[in-house]
């Protein structure tokens, strides 16, 4: 399995239909939204994080992989009662390595999506946290067992997902 | 530069969120806490309610179309046992009424302010904030019905939240177990007072209460009123695990609404506070309020009084065991309030003084002659002579027959 590409010509760039852009994200944040009330478990899933992960990583653009980060994080924060942010940061740190990781590794593959996507959860994870607890003030406690598992789910979850949305692709 | 391009620019992003964070916290203490970044979230929840409120009334629609064309099996068998318990349900309501005005006269008598939840609004649950350190969700009714900042939220079960954000046609409620909600309550039993926090896990916690308190579990927590935004006694929940340790206990509350499946809830949107009615509670007197708890006698036959013109020979004397709350009975019944008129018997208000019972007066059209309930010590029982029974004064104190003091 070829993890690392050798060349810049191996790199294949993806864009979307500005449709598949704006809804994605939205449907993503919807469904974040109203899934939990439904199926209480639902939320250890963080459905707009997976959706930032795969336009960073199918984009592999830096500039293009924290600006998504940024506006689905402060749309995933406006429904929330805390201040517009704190998703915010979050996403765009996890948007910007996503789509540097994606120029140098093969992230096509089912065994490098659940590596990175679980990786990139607990580094989201982190960044809340410091966040929400530094500034905002929340009381949060880490559980390392918690996000261990929350992270394995998300990937799982994810390759699913970006198998489908893999369809929504289309070469630059 | 332009190999840094990209990592300043994700600086300037960081930054940028970073400052506009720290203004909104800033903000968060003035009064426009709620105005700052409004119309981000305005937009959002635009774009995000309508799918959730569609989805939400298609899936009723299925649900009751199935229900009520469709899936009818057992329905007259329900229908039956639904009956039986309305006929239970309006007994035990008579009851209740009974209890409720009684303890609204005693209640004006001390001069409590009253709270009477006035006008609610049905709403449903449309969605939530998506995010498990925001404990949100989101109803399908706004400013259009009459829903406004901080109004309470309650289901059948119990309380639930209140109205942190409101649209035209969306209000978002934050729910009792999210950690910057509080909510006062008292214990139903003990009458420990105490702030219901939530944490970060979504558990309840009821916070400060002193490691020497006994609180005992599965005791009912109900709102004490203290927090300006709950009517008092509403429920709230059980007492689940105490854990001993530290100055205060960590008490866990279990809550009574289930906060996780909510589906719809009610919003409070007007509530009556007012004074008694000192007037009324002036002419109220202690042997009318005692009155109501008497057993109640049949009336009388029509001229039996006229006859004679003066009350029964024999007064009864009613020990103070049979002072007791009045079993459900149909309304009508003639009662013994009926026979203890203002004006006839001791007039001294609760609030005020020792209520005395005296001994009735020639005219009051009295079969029976009560008695005060008898006080634990010091006080002798009451005598009666031949034909004019005597009582001697004794305090009728406030109190309830399950010993509950009125709040």
């Amino acid at each position: 399995m070829a993890v690392s590409y050798t060349s810049r010509e191996q790199i294949e760039v993806y864009r979307f239909n500005w449709l598949v852009a704006i809804l994605v994200p939205l449907l993503a944040i919807f469904l974040q939204a109203f899934l939990p009330l439904r199926f209480p478990f639902f939320s250890i899933f963080d459905l707009p994080l997976l959706v930032v992960i795969f336009f960073a990583m199918a984009r592999r653009s830096q500039v293009a992989g924290l600006l998504t980060g940024a506006v689905i994080g402060i749309l995933q924060d406006s429904l929330t009662h805390h201040p517009l942010g704190v998703y915010g940061i979050a996403k765009t740190v996890v948007g910007y390595g996503a789509s540097s990781l994606g120029v140098k590794l093969d992230v096509e593959s089912v065994g490098t999506r659940l590596l990175v996507t679980s990786g990139f959860y607990v580094v989201h994870q982190i960044i809340y946290f410091t966040i929400a607890r530094g500034l905002v003030g929340l009381d949060l406690r880490w559980l390392w067992s918690r996000e261990l598992i929350a992270a394995v789910a998300n990937a799982v979850v994810g390759v699913l997902l970006f198998t489908l949305m893999d369809r929504l692709k289309e070469r630059a | 530069m332009g190999r840094y391009r990209n990592v300043s620019i994700l600086a300037a992003a960081v930054f940028i969120q970073l400052v506009g964070l720290a203004y909104q916290i800033r903000k968060q203490t003035g009064k426009d806490a709620q105005d700052s970044s409004r119309l981000i979230r305005v937009w959002t929840i635009s774009a995000i309610t309508p799918l959730e409120k569609g989805i939400v009334r298609l899936q009723t629609g299925t649900v009751n179309l199935w229900h009520n064309y469709v899936y009818l099996r057992g329905v007259r068998q329900e229908n039956r046992e639904l009956k039986d318990k309305i006929e239970q349900l309006q007994l035990e309501q008579v009851r209740l009424q009974q209890d409720a005005s009684q303890a609204r006269r005693l209640q004006a008598l001390l001069g409590f302010k009253e709270q009477f939840i006035d006008h609610t609004v049905a709403a449903q649950v449309i969605g939530s904030s998506g995010s498990e350190q925001s404990r949100t969700v989101y109803l399908d009714k706004g400013s259009d019905v009459g829903i406004s900042l901080g109004m309470p939220v309650i289901s059948a079960e119990g309380i639930v939240g209140k109205v942190i954000l409101v649209q035209p046609r969306v209000s978002q409620v934050l729910l009792i177990n999210d950690q910057t909600s509080g909510v006062g309550t008292i214990l139903e039993k003990s009458r420990l007072q105490g702030v219901l926090k939530g944490r970060a896990s979504g558990e309840l916690m009821l916070d400060k209460v002193m490691s020497e308190e006994d609180v005992k579990t599965g005791e009912r927590v109900l709102t004490s009123g203290g927090d300006q935004i709950f009517p008092k006694g509403l429920p709230v929940g059980t007492i689940g695990d105490v854990k001993h340790g530290g100055e205060f206990l960590q008490v866990q509350v279990k809550p009574a609404a289930a906060l996780n499946h909510l589906e719809e809830v009610l919003v409070i949107t007007q509530r009556l506070e007012r004074e008694p009615d000192k007037t009324a509670a002036k002419s109220m007197r202690a042997a009318d309020i005692l009155a109501q708890r008497l057993p109640q006698v049949p009336d009388k036959p029509a001229g039996a009084e006229s006859e004679t013109g003066t009350p029964a020979p024999k007064p009864t004397t009613i020990p103070s065991t049979a002072i007791q709350p009045k079993p459900a009975a149909p309304v009508g019944t003639g009662t013994v309030q009926a026979i203890a008129h203002p004006g006839t018997a001791g007039s001294v208000p609760l609030a005020n003084k020792p209520a005395q019972a005296k001994a009735p007066t020639p005219g009051a059209s009295a079969g029976i002659t009560m008695q005060p309930r008898t006080p634990p010590t010091g006080t002798a029982p009451p005598k009666t002579t031949a034909g004019k029974p005597t009582s001697t004064p004794t305090q009728t104190s406030p109190t309830s027959d399950t010993g509950d003091t009125p709040q």
